[in-house]
């Protein structure tokens, strides 16, 4: 392992985030830390994972995407981001895809994802 | 003024903070950066010490440079450079460098060689505009366009941004923080980015444009385990002074 990696995996080791096994299709839910003046507190954001990118790794991030009040929001998260509470997934989605940038040019039924029924998690 | 070091770039990752704001930095790597040699002004003409990092193979190592560094009593070094320090900040030689030389907050430049590209055409060497994609412009949509006037001058001036070769010269890249230092294994972190390639040597010093922090540790930050051996050589140092 290089001097990098190593950094890198201590630095994911001493934030000791807990990421859920979750791909693109996946809904999922969002506790993201937002500041008000002096107090904080967490908002939730719930929506279609629709890419996951730079893997695993420290600089990882994915793309959630939700339709708000009939117009499509997108929001990209760092994976280890330090406002991100947590995430929590709410339904395995069956995609053939890795990104779902398809989806922005589909309105409702036609940018339905099928559930995926036989979902295992990796040991 | 305080000695600068020489370090190896490693590489660029990224830092998450407390308060959420993630810090691009570039990692640093001291590597057996020790004092070589000492320029006196009664005897050079100006003070500075002679640094040397990494480490050589003595059959790769100039016989000339061999003896340099026997007299020196260390290793043979990959890389050597001198920096210019005030009198009263002289280091001893033989003793050696921590990465604690620097302190979380404080600014410095970074002098290295930049990566090379070749030659390259006047658009990526001068960010020129090129010329227009259509409108009769044929083959020459990158070009540089005109260079100059008429028969007036009768000749191109001398410094007309043209293609030609770009990178692999020293670069100085001024006011970069240090976010982070870890003396164990002699990291520099480093806000943003060095000039250079991952593994090229590059030397910090102390920001020139901004004010140093009080608590830097003067004349360096020497590693705490050669005190014994670098007092043996002060008297040494002593003499020779």
């Amino acid at each position: 392992m290089n001097l990098i990696a190593e950094l890198e995996a201590e630095q994911i080791a001493a934030l000791g985030k807990d990421i859920p096994d979750f791909k693109a299709g996946d809904t999922v839910r969002v506790g993201y830390k937002v500041t008000e003046g002096t107090r904080t507190r967490v908002q939730n954001y719930e929506g279609v994972c629709i890419s996951r990118k730079n893997g695993a790794g420290i600089a990882g991030s994915f793309t959630v995407r939700k339709i708000s009040f009939g117009e499509g929001v997108e929001r990209v998260f760092p994976l280890y981001s330090t406002n991100i509470d947590s995430i929590t997934v709410v339904r395995r989605g069956r995609v053939r895809r890795a990104k779902l940038y398809y989806l922005r040019s589909r309105r409702g039924k036609s940018a339905r994802i099928a559930e995926d029924t036989n979902y295992k998690p990796k040991s | 003024m305080r000695s600068g070091i020489i370090a190896k770039k490693v590489g660029m990752t990224r830092l998450f903070m407390e308060d959420g704001k993630q810090i691009p930095v570039t990692v640093l790597q001291m590597e057996n950066l020790q004092v070589v040699a000492q320029r006196s002004s009664d005897q050079h003409g100006y003070t500075a010490v002679q640094l040397g990092a990494g480490s050589a193979k003595a059959k790769n190592t100039s016989k000339a440079m061999r003896g340099h560094f026997a007299v020196a009593k260390v290793e043979p070094k990959r890389k050597v450079a001198e920096f210019r320090v005030d009198p009263e900040n002289m280091l001893d030689v033989g003793s050696e460098l921590t990465a604690e030389h620097y302190v979380e907050g404080q600014f410095v430049d970074v002098s290295g060689t930049s990566i090379g590209k070749g030659f390259a055409g006047a658009m990526k060497r001068h960010n020129f505009g090129g010329l227009r994609a259509s409108h009769g412009v044929s083959i020459s949509h990158r070009s540089h366009g005109s260079t100059g006037q008429c028969q007036g001058p009768g000749k191109v001036f001398k410094g007309k941004k043209m293609a030609g070769h770009m990178g692999a010269v020293r670069i100085t890249t001024q006011n970069l923080q240090v976010v982070k230092t870890d003396a164990d294994r002699g990291l520099i972190m480093i806000k943003g980015a060095v000039p250079g390639s991952k593994g090229g040597w590059v030397t910090v010093k102390d920001a020139v444009k901004k004010p140093l922090p009080e608590n830097v540790p003067f004349p360096a930050a020497l590693r705490s385990a050669e005190a014994p051996a670098v007092a043996e050589e002060a008297p040494a140092e002593g003499g020779e002074a």
